[in-house]
C-alpha cells in the first residue's frame, strides 16, 4: 500500500552545479577548440581549457557501470561527466596531465575512446527486440555488430567528413534515420492480418482508418471491423501502433532497408533527407553479417572517392546518384522510384544525366 | 541452471561494447534483467518481438512519463509479465555529477531491472524494466531526490538541447538555461497528455544543430546570428602557415562564394549581407573565425519523422529571434502558446504540427498565429495561380482606391 505521494512538477535538476568548475568560468565566452587525438577534445576560454573524454557506449547501460562510470569521473574529473545525444559518454577535466591515465583506464575496461572529429559517430538506435512491440529487426545487435566491423573508423578522424549512421527498427523512426549520411531501418514486407473479433473489441474503427497514409483500410461493418486494400497497403505499420489486432510483424519477411544521404547540419548545404539505397537485406541474426558487409562497402566506397571535405550526401549529389548506383553496384530497382505523397520533384527533368555501364 | 543462449554469446565478442554484457550485469542481481536475456534469445532465434502494445499506467497525478510495457508470452517469461519503461527528465546538456549518477542507479536498483538508456532519443534518461507496483514509489523516491519524469503520450514530449555555452563556442544563446526555463513553464503540457499528439522541442545553439532539430522537432530553435563573422587574422595566418589549404576547404565550399582568401596577405574577407551562416568555415577554422555578436535564434517548425504524410523537415517561421533571457523568452513563449492553441483546435487525433500545416496551408498557419509572409519563409515562390483572396484584401484596395 502506498502511504504517500511525492511532489509533482519538480521538473528536472537545474544544471548548473552539474557542470565543471572550467564551464562556470568560461560560460558563453568560449573562443576555439581542438581535437587533440581521436575521441579527446579541448575547448578553450579566457580562464583556460576543458578537455573532454568521448566514449562509445551501447547506450543501454546496466547501473554496474553507471557506477563505474562515476567512480571513474570521481578519479580523474572531479566527478563531472555529461551524455551526448549520440549515447556517447564524456569525462570532462582540467588536469591535462591526467588524460592519458584516464584513456587508458577506459580503453582497459573496454570502453573506446573516440568518434570525434571527422570520424565514424557512435551509431544512433532505437529499443528493437529489447524493449519494443513494433520491431521488425533487432537494434542493439545490428549496431553491435556493424560498429565491432567499422571499430577502425570510430578511432580515427582523418575520413572525408564527419561520418553519422543511425538506425531504427521500425517505420516510425524513433531514430534520426531519416537524415542521416547512412542509416538501416527495419521494414515489414507483407500487409497486417485482421483479427476481426479483437478489433471489434479493443480498437476505435475511425482511428485505425486515418492511421493509414494509402486509405488501404474500409470499414467492414458486418463484422465490426476492417478491411485492408493488399494493393494499396505499404506496410508501415501505422494502423498496428494504433490497434495491437492487426499484427504486422512477420519473421520470414521483416528485414531491413538502407537509406543514405541525408545531413541535419546546415552547413554547407541545407539539411537533406536520407534517401533508399538498399529495399531489402533479410534479418540475419545474431551477426546479421549481409548488412555488416553492405554498410561496409558503403563506407569504404565513399571514402575511397569523396573529395576532403565532403559528407555522404554531398558527395552523391556532385557526383550525381546514377554515378553512385554505378561505383557501388548496389541495384536500381522500381522500389527506389517514389510513387508516395510527393514523389514528382524527384524524377529527372531535362537530360542532363550521366551514361553508366 | 542458466539457460544456453548461444545466439547473445555471440553479441559479447568484438571490439564495440555490448550490449549483452550490459544486461548480464544487471542479470547476475535482478530476475527480471535475467527473464529479458532468456525472451531476447528467443526473439534472435524466433526473429520476432515478444512485446505488447503498452498499457495504461502511471503515477498519481501525471498521464505520461511512465510506458507501459508486457511482454506478449507471460507463461514463458514471468518475470517481464510486466516491464515498463520510465521516463526520467535529463538536466540541460547531460551534464551529471558523479553523486547524481549514484542516486539514480539506487533508486532504480531498488525499483528495477537495473538497466537504463543513457538516453534515449527524445533526451529522457531512461529506466528499461519494472513492475506496476514499484511505480509509485520509484516516482516518490525520484521526486524526493530531486529528479522529475519526462514526457510521453499526446503531451509535450522532453524538450532537450546541445550542450551550449557549457562548453562550446558556437552557441548563440544560452540554451542551457533556455531548455531549463521551458521545461519548468510547461510542466502541465509535459506531464499530462491533452493534445492530438505528441508535440517536441528540440534546441540547438547553433546551425551546426547537433540536436538534429530540424529534422524531429515540431518547433525546431537553431541559434544564428545576424552581423558579421568574427575574424582573427592573425590566427588566420597561422592556419596558412600550418599547410591549411583555406582557399579550396574553406572558401571552395562556401555555398554563397561570399568569402575570399587572399594568399599573399594571409587575410580572410567575408560579404556578410550574402552569407547565409552555415558554419562551414567556422567550423573548419574555429580558432579564427567565430560567430557574429548579434546573436539569437531562428524559429523552425513542422519537423517529423516519416508516419504518416512524410517526413519533414521544419519551416523557417521566425528568421531571426532575439532569445532574451532577462526578458524571460517572452517572445518565444508567446509564439508558442499560439501555435498550440491553433493545433490543439485544429488537428485531428495523431495529426502532428507539420502535417495540419500541410492539410490547413501555410497561410492560414501563419494568419492564426498572426505572422506576416516574408521571402525567407520558402525557397521560392509558389509554381501556380491557385491562392486565396479574402475579403479583408479587397476592403484594403478598396479603402486605398476611395
Amino acid at each position: 500500500m502506498i502511504s504517500q505521494f511525492a511532489p509533482t512538477d519538480i521538473g528536472p535538476p537545474h544544471y548548473w552545479d552539474k557542470m565543471p568548475e572550467m564551464s562556470k568560468k568560461n560560460y558563453g565566452q568560449w573562443q576555439y577548440h581542438e581535437y587533440l587525438k581521436p575521441g579527446v577534445m579541448k575547448h578553450v576560454g579566457p580562464a583556460g581549457a576543458l578537455y573532454t573524454v568521448r566514449v562509445g557506449s551501447p547506450r543501454l547501460l546496466s547501473i554496474e557501470t553507471l557506477r563505474w562510470f562515476a567512480d571513474v569521473a570521481d578519479k580523474y574529473c572531479d566527478g563531472k561527466l555529461r551524455f551526448t545525444s549520440r549515447h556517447n559518454v564524456e569525462f570532462l577535466l582540467e588536469d591535462e596531465s591526467k588524460i592519458d591515465a584516464l584513456v587508458e583506464e577506459l580503453e582497459g575496461a573496454g570502453w573506446p575512446v573516440g568518434g570525434t572529429g571527422k570520424s565514424l559517430k557512435n551509431i544512433l538506435h532505437t529499443q528493437g527486440w529489447v524493449h519494443c512491440h513494433s520491431a521488425a529487426t533487432d537494434a542493439s545487435g545490428t549496431v553491435k555488430a556493424v560498429m565491432d566491423d567499422l571499430f577502425e573508423y570510430f578511432k580515427k578522424d582523418d575520413l572525408p567528413a564527419k561520418l553519422k549512421v543511425s538506425m531504427a527498427c521500425c517505420l516510425n523512426m524513433c531514430g534520426a534515420v531519416h537524415c542521416s549520411d547512412i542509416a538501416w531501418v527495419g521494414i515489414h514486407r507483407k500487409i497486417p492480418r485482421v483479427n476481426d473479433a479483437e478489433v471489434a473489441h479493443s480498437c476505435e474503427i475511425p482511428n485505425i482508418i486515418a492511421s493509414c497514409p494509402k486509405a488501404a483500410i474500409k470499414p467492414n461493418p458486418k463484422a465490426k471491423s476492417v478491411t485492408i486494400n493488399e494493393e494499396k497497403c505499404m506496410y508501415c505499420g501505422n494502423c498496428f501502433s494504433v490497434c495491437p489486432a492487426l499484427p504486422i510483424a512477420d519473421p520470414e519477411n521483416d528485414g531491413i532497408a538502407v537509406f543514405v544521404g541525408g545531413k541535419v547540419s546546415n552547413a554547407r548545404t541545407a539539411p537533406t533527407f536520407s534517401k533508399l539505397a538498399i529495399p531489402y537485406i533479410p534479418n540475419e541474426p545474431p551477426r546479421w553479417d549481409t548488412l555488416v558487409q553492405t554498410i561496409r562497402h558503403l563506407v569504404e566506397v565513399w571514402v575511397e572517392n569523396a573529395r576532403k571535405g565532403e559528407r555522404y550526401g554531398e558527395w552523391i549529389e556532385r557526383i550525381g546518384w546514377e554515378k553512385y548506383f554505378e561505383l557501388t553496384g548496389l541495384e536500381f530497382t522500381d522500389k527506389h522510384i517514389d510513387d508516395f505523397t510527393f514523389s514528382v520533384k524527384t524524377f529527372h527533368t531535362g537530360n542532363g544525366f550521366k551514361f553508366t555501364k | 541452471m542458466a539457460k544456453a543462449r548461444p545466439m547473445l554469446d555471440e553479441l559479447k565478442k568484438g571490439p564495440w561494447p555490448s550490449f549483452v554484457n550490459e544486461i548480464e550485469k544487471s542479470a547476475a542481481k535482478n530476475e527480471q534483467a535475467a527473464t529479458l536475456l532468456d525472451l531476447l534469445e528467443d526473439s534472435y532465434e524466433e526473429k520476432r518481438v515478444h512485446w505488447k502494445h503498452g498499457g495504461i499506467v502511471g503515477v498519481r497525478g501525471y498521464g505520461g512519463g511512465v510506458i507501459g510495457r508486457y511482454t506478449d508470452s507471460p507463461e514463458k517469461y514471468p518475470a517481464v509479465t510486466e516491464f515498463h519503461t520510465i521516463r526520467v527528465n535529463q538536466t540541460s546538456g547531460w551534464f551529471y555529477n558523479s553523486e547524481d549518477i549514484r542516486t539514480l542507479c539506487d533508486i532504480w536498483e531498488k525499483h528495477g531491472s537495473g538497466l537504463t538508456n543513457m538516453h534515449g532519443a527524445t533526451g529522457d534518461i531512461v529506466f528499461l524494466g519494472t513492475t506496476t507496483d514499484h511505480l509509485q514509489e520509484c516516482f516518490n523516491d525520484l521526486s524526493y531526490a530531486g529528479w522529475d519524469l519526462g514526457g510521453s503520450g499526446s503531451n509535450f514530449r522532453t524538450p532537450a538541447c546541445c550542450v551550449g555555452p557549457g562548453r562550446c563556442e558556437y552557441a548563440c544563446f544560452d540554451t542551457l538555461d533556455f531548455l531549463y526555463n521551458i521545461t519548468q513553464a510547461y510542466q502541465t503540457e509535459l506531464h499530462r497528455p491533452m493534445w492530438p499528439y505528441k508535440s517536441k522541442i528540440k534546441v540547438s545553439g547553433c546551425p551546426n544543430d547537433c540536436m538534429a532539430a530540424q529534422a524531429r522537432a515540431d518547433i525546431s530553435v537553431l541559434g544564428t546570428w545576424r552581423d558579421a563573422i568574427q575574424i582573427d587574422q592573425a590566427e588566420v595566418a597561422n592556419y596558412a602557415d600550418a599547410g591549411f589549404d583555406i582557399e579550396n576547404l574553406v572558401c571552395g565550399y562556401c555555398p554563397t562564394k561570399c568569402i575570399s582568401y587572399d594568399a599573399d596577405k594571409k587575410e580572410i574577407t567575408v560579404d556578410n549581407e550574402n552569407c547565409t551562416r552555415c558554419m562551414h568555415c567556422i567550423n573548419e577554422m574555429p580558432k579564427a573565425l567565430h560567430v557574429g555578436k548579434e546573436k539569437g535564434a531562428t524559429i523552425l517548425m513542422g519537423g517529423k519523422a516519416t508516419i504518416v504524410q512524410s517526413a519533414f523537415l521544419s519551416w523557417v517561421v521566425v528568421p531571426f529571434m532575439p532569445m532574451d533571457k532577462e526578458n524571460d523568452y517572452e517572445e518565444f513563449k508567446d509564439l508558442v502558446e499560439k501555435v498550440w492553441e491553433w493545433w490543439d483546435e485544429n488537428a485531428k487525433v495523431r495529426e502532428r504540427l507539420g502535417e495540419l500545416i500541410y492539410r490547413k496551408g501555410m497561410a492560414e498557419f501563419l494568419k492564426a498565429v498572426e505572422l506576416d509572409p516574408i521571402p525567407q519563409m520558402v525557397k521560392h515562390p509558389r509554381e501556380n495561380p491557385y491562392y486565396f483572396w479574402y475579403p479583408e484584401d479587397f476592403e484594403e484596395k478598396d479603402g486605398g482606391a476611395n
